[in-house]
């Protein structure tokens, strides 16, 4: 005792406490009967989704607080175009492809990047990009490329790659981006406008911000949902215990008449986030104007791409000839878009379960654990 | 012996005899394998029962064992989770050229000290060399015959209403295999669980335990377990999170790495279902073998959610616990 190590079970065993998390159930249930209405909260990111069915937490709102599932999790939404542009680099002659685990079987056009592995490509996987740096320096006879993916929390570490590498002169090390943005697909979600009965209908009264997010980029890309559309947020953490008083912080907001940005987890967020890891962001990445995602479209500005400085390392430039461009729909059955917009829950979608599985997922938010029909499925939805 | 492994030692003549000779018979011989003929005579057995298994195991040395080891425990378990005691073995290993003498003397070591450990003997063997490339150092494959002591032992044979116990903490083999691979740079003090079971399962009987179903939770580990057993009988598993042991290391991996305690490998490591009123005496007796201080009551079988594993949280939630899907980690066995 008294010795101060700091172990690893510190970092969440408070935060998963029994006794914690059945208080906080009481306050937000007392808080919650102050109310006369429904209030759904959007978690936006699938990590928040899946502590949410991982843990029960559902089961442990009053009946007139309710979760809906955001498009937060940067492998479900991959469109199929992207996925074949990473199966196509894949097989070609002397590339190794490097991505992160999570990509791994999700399907594309002409299969997931397991198959193209089984078909021969040489796929790798990494658990950190900058282990990137070692395959390259291993293979210097082959094309290295990294198909990068995920929000605001992995970009930097795209960044610092691409940084280091180029201190070290590697010349075969090419970058996929893929790296989406939070703000603009939040704003997509409240815009969004359904085009057979003419209205926006979105269902969506506060948010769950995910502090990953804003370690890097601060709380204060949120401050817009509150000023200007009216939706309270509060970023949270990831633990069962954050997510609860994450809740309890957006219900009392409504019960007195607030409508703010707070932040839950304030072990790590700051309104004005990692200023260094924003500007070696803005040094190599820009705005791309359109990016598709899976499920929701295009959405303007959502995505980054490498600036043209870069071109040289780009293999969307390097490979342009070999990627096609061509839209793919999305399958016609899946419903995914309305999970994303509150409009459904999972289970209501006829092929949740039969035709769609993790293990052969027809839509987006079957596709890794971190999205709302995976979590559904693996998780069940049992009652109290 | 020569240094290294060649193409010659499977030859079939001098040199393979040496291999023979210098590696297995040195340290597993016995009256049965010692009179070389084609095949084993073997004693009358009452109530024999066979298993077979392959080992591929990467890296073959890891933390808490290696692939002899391994060899031995992965049958043996086998037969001791339908009641039965190990007693004679065939040992077939496939050698890659190239490979150091002195790694595969150590190998067979670790093999005749679990051999000792189950009172078992190979009474039969192959080896086999092939070209640099085609294996991965080494594969081998056992046999093993023992006998049935406590007759009726099997899945079918789980009732509503029977206890589940969990003999030790869950997951290490499954996290130190991961841990050792080369790519993941991470200090850990972590040993996997790979041991042998009968010893175990022997004193159970032997204090009159009757369970009524016994299986080794290796490759989809304990979820994978509990899964089978509930779909082959359509009855519920109730399970108590917070009572399933797991080691502040492998909860530590499964933290960073993103993995269930619950779908990790384990080589040392049973579920047992059985009367509830035989629990507090089969637990004092697991408790007293080393490593199974944790052993536990983790669930109940019930009719609930018939053909599901259902976890209940500390705080009350119920979700279902799913069989492990994907490519989590191949050749750990």
């Amino acid at each position: 005792m008294g010795s101060g190590k700091l172990e690893l079970k510190n970092l969440y065993d408070d935060f998963r406490d029994p006794a914690t998390i059945k208080a906080l159930s009481r306050l937000i249930h007392a808080e919650a009967a102050k109310l006369n209405r429904e209030i759904r909260i959007m978690e936006v990111c699938g990590g928040h989704t899946h502590t949410i069915m991982k843990y029960g937490l559902k089961q442990l709102m009053p009946a007139n607080i309710c979760f809906i599932h955001g498009p937060g999790c940067p492998v479900c939404i991959m469109p199929k175009e992207r996925i074949d542009h990473a199966y196509i680099l894949a097989m070609q002659e002397d590339v190794i492809l490097v991505t992160l685990g999570d990509m791994i079987k999700v399907p594309g056009s002409k299969g997931s990047l397991q198959d193209a592995r089984s078909r021969g490509a040489d796929v790798r996987f990494v658990y950190s990009p900058l282990d990137t740096i070692k395959i390259a320096q291993d293979n210097p006879d082959k094309r290295v490329i990294f198909f990068a993916i995920g929000f605001e929390t992995t970009t930097p570490m795209t960044a610092a790659m691409i940084a280091r590498a180029e201190k070290l002169g590697l010349d075969n090390l090419l970058v996929h981006v893929n790296h989406v943005t939070v703000p603009e697909v939040m704003r997509e979600l409240i815009d969004s406008r359904d085009e057979h009965i003419d209205s926006y209908n979105n269902r969506i009264d506060a948010f769950i911000g995910p502090s990953h997010v804003s370690v890097i980029a601060g709380a204060k890309i949120y401050e817009e949902f509150p000023q200007k559309y009216g939706r309270p947020v509060v970023v949270s953490g990831f633990e069962p215990v954050d997510v609860m008083e994450g809740v309890l912080m957006l219900v009392r907001q409504f019960v007195q008449d607030r409508c703010e940005l707070e932040i839950q987890y304030r072990r790590s967020v700051t309104m004005e986030g990692n200023l260094a890891a924003q500007k070696q962001i803005e040094h190599y990445f820009e705005k791309r104007p359109l990016f598709k995602w899976r499920g929701l479209g295009n959405i303007p500005n959502s995505a980054l791409k490498l600036r043209e400085e870069y071109a040289h390392i780009d293999a969307e430039v390097i490979y342009r000839d070999i990627l096609p461009i061509e839209e793919i729909e999305d399958h016609k059955l899946c419903i995914c878009g309305d999970i994303l917009r509150g409009m459904a829950e999972p289970t209501e979608c006829q092929v949740f379960g039969t035709a769609c599985t993790p293990q052969k997922p027809l839509g987006s938010c079957m596709v890794s654990s971190e999205g709302a029909c995976a979590a559904y499925y693996k998780y069940g939805d049992l009652l109290k | 012996m020569t240094k290294t492994i060649t193409l010659s030692h499977g030859n079939g003549g001098a040199e393979n005899q040496a291999l023979i000779h210098d590696i297995f018979w040195k340290h597993l011989g016995n009256e049965i394998l010692d009179r070389g003929e084609d095949a084993a005579l073997l004693p009358t057995l009452k109530n024999p029962a066979m298993t077979t298994d392959s080992f591929t195991v990467s890296p073959l040395f890891f933390p808490g064992g290696d692939i002899g080891k391994l060899s031995i425990c992965g049958t043996c378990n086998d037969l001791a989770m339908i009641g039965a005691a190990p007693k004679y073995l065939t040992l077939s290993v496939i050698i890659e050229e190239g490979f150091e003498a002195r790694k595969l003397e150590r190998i067979v070591r670790s093999m005749k000290k679990e051999l000792a450990t189950n009172d078992a003997l190979v009474v039969s063997g192959d080896t086999k060399v092939v070209p640099k490339g085609t294996v991965d150092g080494l594969f081998i494959n056992t046999t093993g015959i023992g006998e049935v002591q406590a007759p009726g032992i099997g899945v079918r044979s789980i009732q509503e209403g029977d206890a589940i116990i969990v003999s030790r903490d869950i997951g290490r083999h499954g996290a130190t295999i991961f841990v050792s691979r080369e790519g993941l740079e991470m200090e850990s003090a972590l040993q996997s669980d790979c041991a042998s079971l009968w010893p175990q399962v022997a004193s159970l009987l032997d204090a009159g335990v009757r369970p009524h179903a016994l299986r080794d939770a290796t490759r989809g580990g304990l979820a994978a377990v509990l899964n089978e057993w509930a779909a082959a009988n359509e009855l519920c598993i109730e399970i108590e999170e917070g009572a399933i042991p797991v080691s502040e290391e492998v909860r530590g991996i499964c933290e960073m790495l993103g993995f269930e305690p619950t779908a990790l490998a384990n080589e040392g490591t049973f579920v047992m279902a059985l009367d509830p009123a035989e629990v507090p005496l089969a637990l004092e007796i697991l408790e007293a073998f080393p490593g199974c201080e944790s052993a536990a009551l983790i669930g109940t079988v019930t009719t609930s959610h018939p053909g599901r594993v259902v976890l209940e949280s500390a705080w009350g939630t119920r979700r279902f616990l799913e069989l492990p899907t994907g490519e989590l980690l191949p050749r750990i066995c």
